[in-house]
């Protein structure tokens, strides 16, 4: 039986931010009413992707009407670097050109048509250099953006020699422009002291620290204020904040407000995206089907500067071997130095691209010995307290329950026979399926990020303003944090009011990102309610005069002792608390407890949890014109127990979708000129509402959830983009059914051109 | 001057007719629920309703509003969110919020536009109705599937309930706000633009002049062809179809005239563009734009259609197939406008099949399409119209394979023939729509495609793969 995706529970899937949207009311950071005043600012950026100037000239564009100011790198009080973790990029260029969209002057005018008219005037000259966009000839130039790193468990090396089967090959993924629909911008607002920005972040605090590097001043002059951001997926994680710095600087030097938002296609030149990776594999099976050893190199195209690069590299080794146990593992991973813009965090954050490469090197293991993958994928999945190669037990593993959920309650061998059916009655059309099992970590990597705050105010009519670190940008915590807060004060929702994310209300916080957003602010969250609610308890067993054993409930609007007559509505016990003088508010903070990780062992125990899940895809390939169509993806995910199982649910599908995405029709293509040639939304194509699965089925795993999850609601938002690296597989079956000795390279996205030259493709050419 | 009716207000305007219509609902209005994306007219966020007055009353279409000319809403209604709201949710909106349809929200609008839009333009209780209302709407965050429950809501709930979808029932129903009734009155008055005498630059629906050069469009001096009755009609007399160069995508869709004379060509509407551009785009644009790779220019190729050209009180005929000369160079002459099409109705008379294959099946440029038109009679090929696009600088009517097939058995060696002179015929290069070789592999493909669905046996998959 399978259970169709409803929201079961409708009481719990709070979506307090849908009435607002469907009505166009909600207020975006270009919808905000601007102060008079207010300036223009539009970046004129390097058309070279690599070079050096020799001469820049703006004079006449300064001259054009509406310009108030034209600003190079020399006007920048402060330091002139935006890198986040490496200082390898500097906001705007001085003399070196190192990618197509590199920032160069900020100009600034009275409005947009005059500075797009301006930036037509300036005349720039440069000496061209050589440009690498290849990520495998950066490598063999040893041009790394950080040191590379390497994971190891077991003894590889002579495991290989055991094995009954060793295979070797290569595996490639593209990137993936994160086209959030609501584009990068900024609004600085010069103060009395200092500067208000509003930006369309997910890390306000990065935001805040750039702008005060910046400007040469402390970050407490800086107030950072995001209401909520339309789509941010990673892209704005530290991409955000060079955009703000520059509006925060024109309108430092102007001394007037300065807006600055990208248009679609400045922010497609000039922004990173998800990395390329191409990679070597090796592997090692026994006889049985067993896998004994693995062995990668993973070449991440990092671009022209390091921005997360590093970041991202990391957690590529750290799902390297999915949701699969391997004894013996040895895996290097190089963020090579390219002249594209410097890539950055795309949802799952380097995740999927380690995946996508064990799936190769399975598939391949699986055609060599004609065998179903799913056999070998079955084998060898996870099992309570096996080793990841960077030493964390898997606990809590649910990895063959998801399977084997799956496999049964989907009726795999019924969906089989009736594709094997389809496949012969039909000459020119054929059906794949494929399986993908995950198995994604829940933390930042970086321990240092995992920790929040979080203000709560009750104020004395009994209403209440809750504050986080947490960044709405579609996943549904705004949702989720007024649940936790209505849940903690035992209120109905329409208590709580979210304000929106202000740095100068919750400091020091981490990016809305590594999907650990409502985990580690709601449990923030938690401490600040529940730090008010201790308060209000010891003021009524004082009022009451009540024993330890007495038990006092706040809940329902009211406190109560069960048993007595002892009662007060919510608002009477907060008019009393109010009365006496009682502190009501709190400030919450948060440290994800037991996580470590060494990296110089490469060892540790990074994840707060593991989340795990399979899916089943089917695809149907038009053989004749090799367009393809997903007839159904069926998932078994692990939620935990999922505190907003609507928000949870469309997660997972639009997860997936982005996952599809990623893995079939969006391809960004650069020249070797390293001009990118899908710099539009015409030529740059994500899904739409028809080539999306036609059927997706998800089933909620019942697991105990984790202790470290808000409320045992297992982190929902990066996980399901993996499961669509099955929409890549099952389309690779479909093509082996029209021509079984069809060439099929392991090159993500599969585009149709890819399964048109594969289902037409002869072995004997090669 | 400009004069359209934005939600309940009059608006006239005196600002420069090539301004997007985008801009002037933020910047000069103030109503933001309508989003900029992309400029493009690519993702449907910037969507509103453009009502005209018919005779039947007020007709409603959605449009994307970033790349809509200004002058191209003079005598219009135009709708926006904001245009829709009332004090409750209207039932689109219930659907959308009830069924989690929304996430980031920046998209929306939007939906809720185009989906209100089916609604206003009399939509059926169909499912596959109002999702292809929306194909013209990207989100990024909901992977549609929560749309599409919402829109089965729509179905389910909404459509059913309404037994007649005039303005007046669904203002009742409380579906849509009560001004609406209002409308037809206002915009009656509107009296017809004056065409600028000496306008630079005549704008169809701008689907393609805004993506271009949208900068230069905001302060050009332009004149539209919307309002031009000569070339709005759509007609047939005996086997003749004729129709204006202004007439939209949209209006050939549900043109029953055409439908007399191409039938069964729902499946290739489908696959040109959105539901919102092909709302705006123009047939006539879409031949002088001169793309090799245009859709509409490669169907009335194989349509084998003659344009009459218009240079004051000049025209002249010209056969498409003699129009175009080299990449993006046309017959036109200084100021001459295409002002008319002309074709000879398939009926049953001939098989016309259509054929295009993109990165994404619909709502995407080509990489290579194909149309043909082929009469037969005793199995003999008596005449063949073929054209194809993306595969040289022009769209190509195929001249080579024409001569090569008539006169021929249709049969598996005259197929084989085909797709030879088709390879000799064509210089497809490599781009951003795919390598050379894909694109000749695609071609040869396209060509057996539209062979299979004259004679589903004319070869199999083995003789295919030998070639």
């Amino acid at each position: 039986m399978t259970q169709n995706p409803k929201p079961r529970k409708k009481k719990h899937s709070l979506n307090i931010d849908a009435p607002l949207h469907v009505t166009g009311r909600t207020i975006y950071l270009d919808d905000m009413p601007e102060l008079g005043g207010t300036l223009y600012a539009k970046v004129y950026y390097s058309p070279y992707a690599h070079a050096s100037i020799t001469s820049i000239d703006y004079s006449e564009a300064r001259q054009q009407p509406g310009i108030i100011d034209i600003i190079d790198h020399s006007r920048i009080p402060g330091e002139n670097q935006i890198g986040g973790i490496i200082p390898d990029e500097p906001l705007l260029a001085v003399d070196e050109l190192h990618f197509i969209g590199m920032p160069i002057l900020i100009i600034v005018s009275t409005d947009e048509l005059n500075a797009h008219k301006a930036s037509q005037l300036i005349k720039l000259e440069v000496e061209e250099k050589e440009v690498i966009v290849d990520v495998e000839e950066a490598y063999r130039r040893r041009s790394f953006l950080s040191a590379p790193i390497h994971f190891s468990l077991g003894d590889a090396e002579h495991a290989f020699t055991d094995c009954a089967h060793v295979f070797e090959g290569s595996a490639s993924s593209g990137g993936q422009e994160h086209v959030y629909l609501e584009p990068q911008g900024a609004y600085a607002i010069p103060q009395q002291q200092g500067m208000k920005i509003f930006s369309s972040t997910q890390g306000p605090t990065a935001v805040q620290h750039t702008v005060a590097k910046v400007l040469g001043w402390s970050m407490n002059l800086i107030e950072v204020d995001v209401n909520r951001i339309g789509g941010g997926f990673g892209g704005k994680e530290d991409q955000a904040s060079p955009w703000a710095a520059m509006a925060a600087l024109a309108a430092h030097i102007c001394q007037r407000p300065v807006k600055l938002i990208l248009e679609r296609g400045e922010d497609l030149q000039m922004t990173g995206k998800r990395h390329p990776y191409q990679s070597h594999y090796k592997i090692g099976l026994d006889t049985s089907g067993k896998i004994i050893a693995f062995e990668a190199r993973y070449l991440q195209n990092g671009g022209a500067a390091a921005d997360l690069s590093p970041a991202v590299l990391q957690r590529t080794l750290f799902h390297s071997t999915n949701s699969y146990y391997i004894p013996h593992v040895r895996i290097s991973a190089y963020s090579c130095r390219t002249n594209l813009p410097p890539n950055t965090a795309f949802r799952g954050f380097g995740g999927p691209q380690g995946m996508y490469v064990m799936e190769a090197a399975l598939d391949h293991a699986a055609t060599a010995l004609d065998i179903e993958v799913h056999d070998i994928q079955r084998k060898n999945l996870l099992y309570e307290s096996a080793e990841f190669p960077y030493g964390q037990l898997a606990e809590a593993c649910a990895a063959q329950h998801c399977w084997d959920e799956a496999v049964e309650s989907y009726d795999l061998s019924g969906s089989m026979k009736k594709i094997e059916d389809y496949n012969a009655a039909h000459q020119w059309s054929k059906k794949g399926l494929s399986l993908m099992p995950i198995c994604f970590g829940i933390s930042f990597t970086n321990t240092m990020m995992n920790q929040a705050r979080a203000l709560v105010h009750v104020y004395h009519d009994g209403s209440v303003g809750i504050s986080t670190g947490a960044v709405e940008m579609g996943q549904g915590v705004s949702s989720k944090m007024i649940q936790v807060a209505a849940g903690c004060f035992g209120l109905p929702h329409e208590h709580i009011k979210l304000e929106s994310t202000n740095t100068t209300r919750v400091a020091n916080t981490s990016p809305s990102a590594a999907s650990a957003t409502a985990d580690l602010n709601g449990k923030a969250l938690q401490d600040a309610c529940s730090q008010i609610i201790h308060r209000l308890q010891d003021l009524l067993r004082d009022q009451w005069s009540l024993t330890e054993a007495d038990e006092l409930q706040i809940d329902n609007a009211s406190a109560y002792v069960a048993g007595t007559d002892h009662l007060m509505s919510w608002q009477e016990l907060v008019t009393l608390a109010f009365q006496q003088r009682v502190n009501l508010s709190a400030k919450g903070h948060y440290a994800t407890p037991t996580i470590h990780f060494n990296k110089e062992t490469s060892k540790g125990i990074p994840f707060a949890y593991h989340v795990y899940g399979t899916a089943i895809t089917t695809c149907t390939v038009d053989c004749l014109r090799g367009n393809y169509e997903l007839d159904k993806v069926q998932i078994v995910h692990d939620f935990g127990s999922s505190m907003n199982r609507a928000v949870d649910l469309g997660q997972i599908e639009g997860g997936l979708a982005q996952g599809i995405g990623w893995m079939t029709m969006e391809e960004l293509i650069y020249n070797d000129k390293g001009q990118l040639k899908s710099g539009n939304l015409a030529n740059y194509k994500i899904p739409d509402i028809y080539s999306v699965p036609k059927e997706v089925q998800v089933q909620y795993l019942n697991t105990p959830g984790a202790e470290l999850a808000i409320n045992k609601s297992k982190a929902v938002g990066e996980p399901p983009l993996m499961y669509g690296i099955g929409a890549y597989f099952a389309i690779h079956q479909a093509i082996k059914r029209f021509n079984p000795q069809a060439v099929i390279p392991y090159s993500a996205p599969m585009t149709t051109e890819k399964v048109l030259l594969a289902l037409y493709s002869k072995r004997d050419s090669e | 001057m400009i004069e359209f009716v934005l939600n309940q207000t009059k608006i006239q305007t005196e600002l420069p007719a090539g301004t997007a219509m985008l801009d002037f609902i933020r910047k000069h209005q103030q109503l933001t629920g309508s989003k900029l994306v992309c400029k493009e007219g690519e993702c449907g966020a910037c969507s509103v309703l453009v009502g005209s007055h018919s005779d039947d009353g007020m007709i409603y279409q959605s449009m994307t509003s970033c790349i809509m000319p200004l002058i191209n809403a003079h005598g219009k209604h135009i709708v926006t969110i904001e245009g829709l709201n009332m004090e409750q949710l209207t039932p689109v909106q219930q659907a959308m919020t009830d069924q989690y349809g929304t996430q980031c929200g920046y998209c929306t609008p939007g939906f809720v536009v185009s989906l209100s839009g089916y609604l206003l333009s009399g939509g059926k209780p169909q499912i596959e109705g109002i999702i292809a209302a929306i194909d013209g709407n990207i989100c990024r965050c909901t992977g549609y599937k929560s749309i599409e429950r919402a829109a089965a809501d729509i179905c389910k709930r909404v459509l059913p309930d309404m037994s007649e979808m005039s303005i007046d029932s669904l203002v009742s129903a409380g579906y849509i706000p009560r001004y609406f009734q209002e409308i037809d009155a206002l915009i009656k008055d509107i009296n017809p633009i004056t065409h600028h005498p000496k306008a630079p630059r005549t704008v169809g629906g701008g689907t393609d002049l805004y993506v271009q050069r949208p900068k230069q469009m905001y302060e050009a001096v332009i004149q539209g062809v919307y309002s031009i009755p000569a070339m709005n009609q759509i007609s047939i007399e005996g086997d003749e179809c004729t129709f204006g160069a202004a007439c939209t995508m949209g209006d050939l869709y549900r043109s029953t005239v055409f439908q007399e004379a191409v039938p069964d060509a729902d499946y290739m509407f489908k696959l040109l563009s959105s539901t919102q551009i092909r709302n705006m785009a123009t047939i006539g644009g879409n031949l002088v734009n001169a793309s090799p790779i245009g859709d509409f220019t490669i169907i009335l190729l194989a349509l084998d259609a003659d344009l009459i050209l218009r240079l004051g009180d000049h025209t002249r005929q010209v056969a498409l197939k003699d129009f175009y000369k080299e990449y993006k160079v046309t017959d036109l002459q200084e100021n001459e406008l295409v002002e008319q099409i002309k074709f000879k109705a398939t009926r049953d008379r001939s098989h016309f099949h259509f054929e295009k294959v993109s990165q994404r099946k619909y709502f995407d440029i080509a990489s290579v399409n194909l149309a043909s038109q082929i009469e037969i009679e005793d199995g003999i090929i008596k005449e063949a119209h073929l054209a194809i696009g993306g595969v040289g600088p022009i769209p190509m009517y195929l001249h080579q394979v024409r001569a090569s097939i008539i006169g021929k058995e249709m049969n598996g060696s005259t197929m084989e023939l085909a797709i030879q002179k088709l390879q000799e015929e064509i210089s497809p290069i490599s781009d951003a729509r795919g390598s050379s070789d894909y694109k000749r592999l695609l071609a040869r493909q396209l060509l057996i495609a539209q062979f299979l669905a004259i004679d589903p046996v004319i070869c199999d998959h083995h003789q295919i793969m030998a070639l």
